[in-house]
């Protein structure tokens, strides 16, 4: 379904991505690991054509995005709905008028079925009745929320998730978590996020990849990775730093 | 570029019509004390200097002409569009640039609405909309307090005043002004969508986009002032 091929992006005189080449099929739920700062947000945003890669193929569908200008990729796009890591909810908007974006946009009638499919999606993440809300009167956890509410109201076919769990405390994180992966299992569809938090890799994932130095440097079972016995991924699975040389 | 995204928005979208009254709240309705400020006391600081210097050679009722030529033509619509940039520019630049460092922008492109559609199309006809509204109000008051100086404190014949006036400011004085502020309202729409839009950086990037954004709009509508003045000049007059 989604198709990376020898993708390099570079900002200014700093390369992040070296020539990453990966297959998500429809269907899976994939959980992209690296390091902070080593371009996994990065990635991610090349999937949804957020950004444009320096060189190489990112297929959706048999749709190179590379190739599209910003109207054609809306069309696109529409099949994807992303958690961002800060939920970038519209801050001059309610909860409701957040999670309806979309659905009004696209001129969904009547107005009692939007209320409805807000309502509906607003359940799913366990936060009924705030629709009236302002993001600003939100908790970080309720913020994430809100943001994949959002995502779910017009039933995307894939689902992004820029670090889901970061800044929440351990059972906000579990909540997300849980609901990511009834998400997956519920509605069938394409789940992909990048963390940093192998706990929540174990929990959201029946495949991971690991981003290391700009390229995917090993993919498999999620069981297979986060037993791995390679060096640099057991390393960043149990979360040991490299050992300092003696001067 | 951007200015070209807009015009193609119009092929490809609907007009946010919520949005845009909205905005035309924020910058029509919510502007006019400061335009209203600005017209009444640039009216009466001009009619004060040209009494002075009219008075001298015995030219005194000619002030109301050179006031109102003065205001409807130049004054009226570059005072409005800067007071349009400080306070109508800035808060769009700072807008859309908090939204960009925040990812708001990047949320809104991946529910599939394009953010010139969403954000700028509004904001540039709400613009268009209020400026030569706002301009006229602006140079209407400036005229009217020039009169309150010009007959009631320096004690200009009031019927001399009024005929040099009308005898004096043409239609075409009047257009250029309103011309003018169309074009100063697309400048000031364009500039601060698009230094919001490119923001780079925190709250730190924030504050240097919206900085750029008055300094840019501000010189380029003295400068492109210049031009229309010569050109509208040219094409009213022959």
């Amino acid at each position: 379904m989604i198709e990376v091929r020898d993708v390099t992006k570079s900002f200014g005189s700093q390369q992040v991505l070296r020539g990453v080449s990966l297959d998500i099929r429809r269907g899976e739920a994939v959980v992209i690991i690296g390091r902070s700062g080593g371009g996994k947000s990065i990635l991610l945003k090349h999937l949804i054509g957020l950004l444009q890669p320096d060189s190489g193929i990112v297929r959706v569908a048999g749709e190179d995005l590379a190739r599209m200008d910003e109207r054609s990729l809306l069309r696109v796009r529409r099949k994807f709905g992303m958690l961002f890591q800060m939920a970038a909810l519209f801050d001059s908007l309610t909860v409701d008028e957040n999670v309806g974006f979309v659905l009004r946009r696209e001129g969904v009638e009547p107005e009692a079925e939007i209320r409805r499919r807000i309502g509906e999606a607003l359940d799913v993440v366990e936060l009924p009745g705030i629709g009236h809300k302002m993001p600003s009167e939100l908790s970080g956890g309720m913020r994430k929320r809100v943001g994949l509410a959002r995502a779910i109201v017009y039933r995307p076919e894939i689902f992004l998730y820029d670090e889901p769990t970061t800044g929440l405390d351990p059972i906000a994180a579990d909540n997300i978590d849980r609901l990511i992966r009834r998400v997956w299992e519920t509605l069938h569809v394409t789940s992909i996020a990048v963390t940093h938090d192998m706990k929540s890799a174990r929990t959201i994932s029946n495949r991971i990849l690991m981003l290391h130095e700009g390229r995917i440097y090993s993919e498999g079972p999620t069981s297979d990775i986060l037993g791995s016995s390679d060096p640099v991924i057991h390393r960043f699975v149990n979360g040991i730093s490299t050992p300092q040389k003696p001067e | 570029m951007l200015l070209a995204e807009t015009a193609r928005s119009f092929r490809h979208q609907r007009p946010a019509w919520k949005d845009f009254l909205a905005q035309l709240h924020f910058i029509g309705v919510k502007s006019q004390s400061v335009v209203i400020t600005t017209g009444a006391a640039t009216g009466m600081v001009l009619c004060a200097q040209t009494y002075l210097q009219f008075h001298k050679v015995k030219m005194d009722t000619a002030t109301g002409a050179v006031v109102s030529i003065g205001m409807s033509s130049e004054l009226g619509p570059v005072l409005a569009a800067l007071m349009l940039t400080a306070r109508v520019g800035a808060s769009m630049t700072a807008e859309l640039g908090t939204m960009k460092v925040t990812e708001q922008i990047d949320a809104l492109r991946a529910l599939a609405a394009h953010p010139v559609d969403t954000l700028v199309v509004p904001r540039f006809l709400a613009l268009l909309a209020s400026a030569p509204l706002l301009t006229a109000e602006s140079v209407v008051v400036g005229i009217f307090s020039s009169k309150l100086v010009g007959v009631h404190l320096l004690g200009i014949d009031s019927a001399y005043y009024q005929a040099n006036m009308e005898r004096y400011t043409d239609p075409p004085d009047v257009m250029t002004g309103l011309i003018k502020s169309f074009v100063f309202a697309a400048i000031i729409a364009v500039v601060g969508c698009h230094k919001g839009l490119t923001c780079q950086g925190g709250a730190e990037g924030v504050g240097r986009a919206t900085t750029d954004a008055v300094v840019a709009a501000s010189i380029s509508i003295l400068v492109v002032n210049f031009f229309l003045t010569l050109f509208l000049a040219r094409m009213f007059n022959g």
